[in-house]
């Protein structure tokens, strides 16, 4: 069952892309997401698929390709990181607002400026809000797993949305891990053909899409596409359900790591979770309840269940990999508190704001932050929720 | 066949219909329409649209003007938008997801907004990657859709809202980039420059040509906007006709890297000929600013020269 492999989390994407076969990608190249349209061109240039590679000028174009591609009635996608993905801006609510199920990796990286080439999440947060779901990624297993179940979740009629799998810039993208592939003919079957069911190239029925679209019809298009999000949720528990009945791989919204009987939860995303699991365990040692809870699905962002998993905890710290310069908290920390207050979940929560342009993250910090919650349970309040950790100084 | 318009027009219904919000006068729509009138009626097309004018007057939800498939997305990337379709269509033919049976064509339109400026990166991308596909830009000299500011192809003097003519500075100070040499540059099977004149003969067959001609191909059609250069409505085809008669906008070809020029006038007329009809160079004609005549005429006679230079250069016998 499956196929033993040791890859980087870039090769486990580009393997991911050639299993899915897709008619076009368009991308450009920037570190750390460069890796996997190069390797994805090797297939290219050997025959493994059947793709069409454009090898556009920006990325900026590679979006536009890509909304072009995917309109046209093909299977379009992109890989990119940090400012390609700030390029791409306007064109990645194009792609969501004309319902176009493009897929992408996004290897994450800090957004100029200055300029950095690690790891933070503030590219995806910059896009929180553009109607992309967005599927977050621990390992390089969950990045291609991610990936594979990316077009039945994306290209559902009852969704119709662009999607983007995140991974960790270098952190998970440049680390050789083992893995498990499927076989292709599995990949194949698993991700079925794309039937559209009106596009561009379509002769016999013409089509136009992207209009000027004013003050009678705006309003209701973006109603039905914000519906499309909602919808996504339920997909995405479906397909999540029959990729693990294929693989015995388990995916939910989210991951709850020994919070059966946990007091003080951490709530992160992507590689930080491996890191914060080891801590939990650590402590747990010394008699600490602690727990994770992992954001797979961060849009839709499910609200009512991350409350309804967060309820009963003594102290709670939410994990931001980027800061909102809100003066109020990271995107992170204002989805889960403001789930828990609609919910009526009432438990002291805390923000930290951490691994800022690839500030490393070890698991000590990671204790200090159950150390704090400590506290905070046995004060029942929390004084300074807007924190930082690992800053200097 | 000899191009015939009454055959043209009677054999091939308008693919660009009428309705659209253009406005009376407008040099963009004759021109769209019979760039599409150009495709071979058994033949389908996907037409992408940069932001502009032409975008916002003939798509507007849930109305089309276009009996093709057409596609808009922003201002500045209706070339790789197109680059996208028909990268889709090369994937699927290939794949056989589409019929056999399934013939398009890409055609992609922007102003000189979208082409010359925030679009001419993505059109010069889309073309060097050797798509099959026309791009044409309706070059109306300014930004028409947002109220008349300056572009790169707006001709020097010319009074903008962005260059207003002044007390000071006389309308815009700079000359106007030559965006048909630029895609030359490319070294495109095709680039032709074009306009809507008499018969539109030379548009129709250059646009026939574009199509029809393998791989990435342009067109800049001069397209005049009655509200931005101030004409009347009625006048549109005397300016067309002024600007090829002075040498303002002259018709020629690029094929294969070879230039021919398709029209040299017999009597070039003086440049004031094209300039006087228009509000926008009023100010040219005071009393003291005729120098700015001068140079305008200066440039556009250089112009002209290194065009007939070219022709002959690229032309000679081995």
């Amino acid at each position: 069952m499956g196929i033993r492999e040791r890859l980087s989390g870039n090769e486990a994407a580009a393997i991911a892309m050639k299993q899915i076969n897709p008619d076009v990608v368009a991308a450009f190249p920037i570190t750390p997401s460069t890796e996997i349209p190069q390797y994805f061109s090797s297939f290219v240039s050997n025959g493994q698929v059947d793709t069409e590679f454009v090898a556009v000028e920006s990325e900026h174009s590679a979006m536009s390709a890509c909304i072009g591609a995917e309109a046209a009635g093909a299977r379009a996608m992109t890989a990119t990181s940090s400012n390609g993905l700030s390029l791409m801006w306007e064109m990645i609510y194009i792609a969501s607002s004309l319902r176009l199920p493009i897929v992408m990796s996004l290897v994450n990286r800090a957004v100029s400026g200055p300029l950095n080439i690690h790891n933070d999440h503030s590219d995806a947060m910059g896009v929180r809000d553009s109607g992309w779901i967005q599927l977050f990624s621990e390992s390089n297993q969950e990045a291609y797993d991610n990936l594979l179940m990316a077009h039945r979740i994306a290209e559902h009629k009852d969704v119709l949305l662009p999607l983007m799998v995140c991974q960790d810039g270098f952190i998970t993208s440049h680390s050789i891990e083992n893995i498990e592939l499927l076989e292709d003919e599995k990949v194949k079957e698993f991700v079925g053909t794309y039937k559209p069911e009106h596009y561009l190239l379509n002769s016999k029925e013409p089509i136009a899409i992207g209009p000027l679209d004013l003050q009678g019809y705006l309003f209701e298009h973006k109603k039905a596409q914000a519906e499309a999000m909602r919808n996504a949720k339920k997909v995405i528990a479906e397909v999540s359900s029959e990729f693990e009945k294929l693989t015995g791989r388990h995916y939910s919204f989210f991951e709850e790591y020994k919070m059966d009987d946990s007091e003080l939860t951490i709530v992160c995303m992507n590689s930080t979770a491996g890191t914060a699991k080891y801590a939990a365990d650590c402590l747990r040692k010394q008699g600490i309840k602690a727990g994770v809870l992992k954001i797979r699905m961060f849009r839709p962002f499910p609200a009512e269940e991350v409350a309804k998993a967060l309820k009963g905890q003594k102290a709670i710290a939410v994990l931001d990999k980027a800061d909102s310069v809100n003066g109020a908290g990271g995107a992170l920390f204002e989805d889960v508190t403001s789930s828990m207050f609609v919910n009526g979940v009432n438990v002291p929560t805390v923000n930290y704001i951490y691994g800022i342009g690839g500030r490393d993250v070890p698991a000590t910090d990671i204790e200090s932050v159950y150390k704090d919650l400590a506290e905070i349970a046995k004060q029942g309040k929390a004084d300074n929720p807007y924190r930082y950790l690992g800053l200097r100084g | 066949m000899p191009y015939n318009l009454k055959e043209v027009v009677a054999q091939k219904p308008s693919r660009f219909t009428a309705g659209h919000r253009m406005c009376a006068g407008c040099g963009a729509p004759p021109v769209a329409r019979m760039i599409m009138r150009a495709l071979k009626p058994e033949d389908h097309a996907v037409v992408a649209g940069a932001t502009g004018c032409m975008e916002v007057s003939t798509f507007i939800y849930p109305y089309t003007a276009w009996t093709d498939s057409f596609i808009h997305t922003a201002f500045e990337c209706a070339a790789a938008t197109e680059s996208g379709v028909e990268a889709a269509y090369k994937a699927m033919k290939k794949t056989g997801k589409l019929p056999e049976d399934n013939h398009t064509k890409f055609i992609a339109f922007g102003g000189d907004g979208g082409t010359y400026d925030i679009g001419l990166q993505s059109l010069s991308g889309a073309m060097e990657r050797g798509h099959d596909m026309v791009y044409v830009c309706y070059d109306n000299g300014a930004y028409m859709n947002t109220g008349i500011q300056r572009s790169s192809a707006t001709p020097k003097f010319a009074d903008t809202t962005t260059t207003p003519a002044g007390k000071v500075i006389p309308g815009k100070m700079q000359s106007r980039k030559d965006l048909t040499k630029v895609m030359v540059g490319h070294h495109l099977p095709y680039v032709a420059q074009s306009i809507g004149l008499n018969n539109f003969k030379d548009l129709y067959e250059k646009a026939e040509k574009a199509i029809y001609t393998e791989g990435p191909t342009f067109l800049n059609v001069l397209a005049p906007c009655p509200r931005g250069w101030g004409y009347k409505t009625e006048d549109l085809m005397e300016i067309n006709k002024l600007a090829v008669e002075t040498c303002y906008w002259p018709l020629y070809e690029v094929i294969d890297g070879k230039y021919v020029i398709n029209y040299k006038p017999k009597n070039k007329l003086p440049i004031e000929e094209f300039l006087r009809p228009q509000k926008r160079f009023k100010h040219m004609f005071k009393p003291g600013n005729e120098w700015m005549i001068e140079e305008f005429q200066k440039e556009v006679d250089t112009r002209w020269q290194e065009l007939l230079d070219l022709e002959k250069m690229t032309n000679k016998e081995e």
